[in-house]
């Protein structure tokens, strides 16, 4: 509005051009100005934690450089714990990439989109995705704890005795991460078998192709990107998983988001706080790497589409 | 979320309608190892195969649920059934259980409260800075989607550990050490969450040519924004509400490490002392997830079908 009245108000070509300018100076302030809070607010709460961790990684008790904080991250149990959480991420990605990935090609297979068992299995989904933590670990103590529903089932009809201190070992560790990896899988994975069209299918096989084929040069090179990717975003889920773990282990410290927590609540030893911080930096640069690695195959897939 | 209401050809219409032209007696010279019988017998194996499918993953994900609910009926040690867990959780005193419930319902204020602080927060922040970016600089709307999306890279015990000085200075020198400050990490934790919900909104609708027409017939910026954007958006906003108090009503890791109380917190509590009042506790606590998801797809629903009328 107030350009054309300035403009108009001044003759020639100048006037209008700085009116313009002006315009756009004054509409760049307003979007500034209106973004300002949010940034402001991520820079206090989630960059400036960040960079609490990465530059106190590099901290000495006495606030000077020193690379004494990555040393312990070489020490046996420092290392075993690294281990031990990259493979129950590993194999319950892997388990719940199969799994899931199966379900979600069952569901879209032969159904209606709007079908019920369609729809009860997605929201299901939705909201055991999110179903982690002390209710999660709940569930599983009252399934296949010491006085757990099917623990008891089991002894009483088939004389079978579940150990149990299975729930805390790393196998019951895996079984009850799959508890959600399998759900967050079907609900990311849906929408691309989804985009694989029928007609795809019938199109090969009227050009002669067997369902070997089909798969080998049709359906794997279109999901796989997709499920790779996907397997990516449940080992990252698991590797930063935390609070199922906590409410299952009480005393040991088998995996890094535990150590974590036992290094900060160590508050005698003024050395914790470094630790704590090199593990989870350490912890950072392995989800940055795993992110990374997917946000490749995302733009890979993006030309499928 | 957005799954349910894809739209999708029904491949099972389209199985039956290719099988039907496979039996057309043409004279198909590429295919002769692909009679209409051995399509039919791949459809009713893949359909068996399918059912296997669904049903193990439903069990999977059903036995535990079950579990619970048998748990909370049945006294663990002694073996008898009863719904004293319930009587407690309803009439609000674990006296009969000898089980001091005041933790809980401290629990459960602190995270009713701390959804709708956080809620608040994180659709005051997100909202305007989306659309302003939307409508005029897409190179800094992708800074903003980039941004807000971060909080999935970095895991929640991560940023507690970077939080733990900050929360300190805060609780020492500013506010108090009242749980309702875990508002400012929650919203950071809702924030990717609550973006994806807000942006499929705002692609679905022509947000430019909205803008662009209102502000050609003399709407400020504010009658813009709460009269013309605001009632378009309202799914999408309640979308990411919801999605937001489902994650601050599950949240342990910050509130458990920064030593706060909120109702994971009390549960786990709890549940040292009372399993099965907490294990109660915790079934309710899924039922309402479930019925929040449910409600937001019956809107998604109903507006949809407004929409193709």
């Amino acid at each position: 509005m107030t350009s054309i009245t300035v403009a108009s108000g001044r003759p020639g070509e100048q006037g209008l051009r700085s009116a313009a300018s002006r315009l756009s100076r004054r509409r760049n302030l307003g979007t500034a100005a209106v973004s300002l809070p949010f940034f402001a607010y991520v820079a206090a709460f989630l960059i400036l934690p960040t960079g609490i961790v990465v530059v106190g990684a590099f901290l000495s008790p006495t606030q000077a450089f020193t690379l004494d904080n990555f040393k312990r991250l070489t020490e046996a149990n420092t290392l075993a714990s690294f281990g031990t959480s990259i493979a129950v991420s590993l194999i319950s990605a892997l388990i719940g990439a199969c799994v899931g990935g199966l379900a979600a090609y069952a569901l879209v297979l032969g159904a209606k989109p709007e079908g019920l068992i369609r729809r009860i299995i997605v929201a299901l989904s939705s909201v055991l995705a999110q179903f982690g933590g002390v209710m999660l670990a709940f569930a599983f103590i009252a399934t296949i704890g010491i006085n757990g529903i099917v623990t008891m089932m089991l002894q009483q009809f088939l004389h079978f005795t579940v150990n149990p201190n299975w729930l805390s070992s790393l196998s019951g560790l895996i079984t009850v991460y799959c508890y959600f990896q399998i759900p967050l899988m079907i609900i990311t994975f849906l929408p691309a078998v989804d985009s694989i069209r029928p007609q795809w299918r019938e199109a090969c096989e009227s050009l002669g192709a067997n369902t070997w084929q089909y798969w080998i040069r049709i359906a794997c090179p279109i999901l796989l990107p997709r499920f790779i990717s996907a397997l990516l975003l449940l080992f990252a889920n698991s590797f930063s998983a935390y609070a199922t773990a906590a409410a299952l282990f009480s005393q040991r410290s088998i995996i890094v988001p535990l150590m974590i927590q036992g290094a900060i609540r160590n508050e005698m030893d003024p050395g914790q706080q470094g630790f704590a911080q090199v593990l989870a930096f350490a912890m950072i640069v392995v989800v940055a790497v795993v992110m990374m690695l997917s946000h490749l195959l995302e733009k890979r897939f993006a030309r499928w589409q | 979320m957005a799954v349910i209401g894809l739209e999708q050809e029904s491949q099972g219409v389209s199985d039956t309608v290719s099988s039907g032209r496979a039996d057309e007696s043409q004279p198909v010279p590429a295919t002769p190892s692909h009679p209409a019988q051995l399509r039919a017998l791949r459809i009713r194996r893949q359909r068996i195969l399918k059912s296997v499918i669904l049903l193990v993953v439903l069990a999977f994900l059903l036995v535990p649920l079950m579990a619970m609910m048998l748990f909370t009926v049945r006294q663990p040690l002694s073996g008898q059934w009863g719904v004293d867990a319930w009587k407690a959780i309803f009439t609000g005193s674990g006296d009969s259980l000898g089980a001091d419930m005041s933790i809980l319902w401290q629990g459960l204020g602190i995270s009713l409260g701390l959804c709708v602080v956080t809620v608040v927060l994180v659709l005051a922040l997100l909202v305007p800075v989306m659309v302003i970016t939307y409508l005029r600089s897409p190179r800094l709307a992708r800074v903003v989607e980039w941004v807000s999306t971060l909080p999935l890279t970095i895991p929640a015990i991560v940023l507690v550990v970077g939080l733990g000085p900050i929360y300190r200075w805060l609780s020492a020198d500013v506010l108090s050490t009242n749980p309702i400050w875990l508002c400012f990490a929650y919203t950071i934790l809702v924030m990717p969450f609550s973006y994806r919900a807000l942006a499929v909104g705002m692609r679905s609708i022509d947000m430019r040519t909205l803008a662009e027409a209102s502000r050609s017939l003399g709407a400020s910026w504010p009658v813009l924004f709460v009269r013309v954007l605001l009632p378009n958006l309202w799914q999408s906003i309640l979308s990411a509400a919801f999605i937001g108090i489902a994650v601050v009503m599950g949240e342990y890791t910050v509130a458990s490490l920064l030593g706060r109380v909120n109702l994971q917190v009390a549960l786990y509590q709890l549940g040292q002392s009372n399993s099965q009042i907490s294990t109660a506790m915790a079934l309710l606590a899924l039922v309402f997830g479930v019925v929040l998801l449910v409600v937001l797809d019956l809107v998604a629903d109903s507006i949809k079908r407004r929409r193709n009328k």
